[in-house]
């Protein structure tokens, strides 16, 4: 079943509703290097990982930027109207984490001469960890 | 201790890369990052919801691969993170896209960071399809600690 947008009914200031993903998965870590092309060894060997001075295998950051790239493309009811996806990764995401994905709407500015009726939404945009650490945070812009 | 990154590498790009969109693929990228959306998997859904064909995940454009720019550059990959990303999108990659990929060096610094200095490599990758339109333009920021 797929969850309604919500994208008509934002107002700036409006907080986007949040996305709470499962526990990071080690086969996540494995399964996304194939599915993205990124066969970085420190997100997938463990021993690696660990002469790299890590405490483990971590995981890719692009994992969680696509973790916003849900939360937008369900809150325009699909990827069509996400413009714009712009992240700064902060700290890392290790197996077992939980990572809750949330935003809020920063500006509704109309486009081109404002005669017709397209708007672009502008949000920031966070992941948190369990422990309530921002993972990342960034912004997007979504054509209404 | 790793060597500076060599700032007449700013401006390199790499040999264009001809790259088919397929819709197996954006299924299991849709699942590896467990996004249950039935348009990622099934074309009548995509449809239902307004695309011509299956749409990929807004990041998905990361699993098309540029020939890789930074080839030829001496890398330390063990220090080197993702710092950012972006992307801009002129519309959805669609199931059955073929895309022109071509990544270049955009920019190459140096900051000093809490731990040392830290080299930074902006490199930007655009997508054509094959009626010559931009669908999105890529930047990374990768920075190296030294």
């Amino acid at each position: 079943m797929r969850t309604p947008p919500v994208l008509h009914e934002l107002q700036v200031g409006s907080a986007l509703p949040e996305l709470v993903k499962p526990p990071i998965e080690r086969i996540q870590l494995v399964k996304y290097a194939g599915a993205s092309g990124d066969f970085n060894r420190i997100h997938v060997e463990e021993g690696f990982a660990t002469a790299a001075g890590y405490q483990s295998v971590f995981a890719h950051g692009m994992l969680s930027m696509a973790f916003l790239g849900e939360l937008c493309a369900r809150v325009c009811g699909g990827p069509g109207p996400v413009r714009e996806l712009k992240v700064r990764f902060k700290a890392i995401t290790w197996p077992g984490d939980v990572i809750t994905c949330g935003g809020t709407v920063t500006a509704i500015e109309p486009v081109g001469d404002g005669a017709s009726a397209a708007r672009r939404i502008k949000v920031s945009l966070w992941c948190k960890n369990q422990a309530g650490e921002v993972t990342c945070e960034g912004s997007a812009e979504l054509a209404a | 201790m790793a060597a500076p990154i060599d700032p007449r590498f700013v401006g390199k790009a790499s040999a264009p890369l001809e790259v088919d969109v397929e819709r197996g693929q954006i299924r299991r990228f849709a699942e590896a990052i467990g996004d249950a959306d039935p348009i990622y998997r099934d074309e009548a859904a995509a449809r239902a919801a307004g695309y011509p064909a299956i749409p990929a995940p807004p990041t998905f454009a990361t699993s098309l691969r540029p020939n890789d720019v930074r080839e030829g550059i001496d890398i330390d990959w063990k220090k080197l993170l993702h710092a950012e990303q972006s992307y801009r999108f002129a519309r959805p990659l669609l199931a059955g896209d073929r895309i022109t990929l071509v990544q270049r060096i955009a920019a190459i610094y140096e900051k000093a960071g809490k731990s040392g200095v830290m080299d930074f490599i902006v490199m930007e990758t655009t997508g054509h399809d094959a009626g010559g339109a931009l669908v999105y333009t890529a930047t990374s920021t990768v920075v190296i600690k030294r």
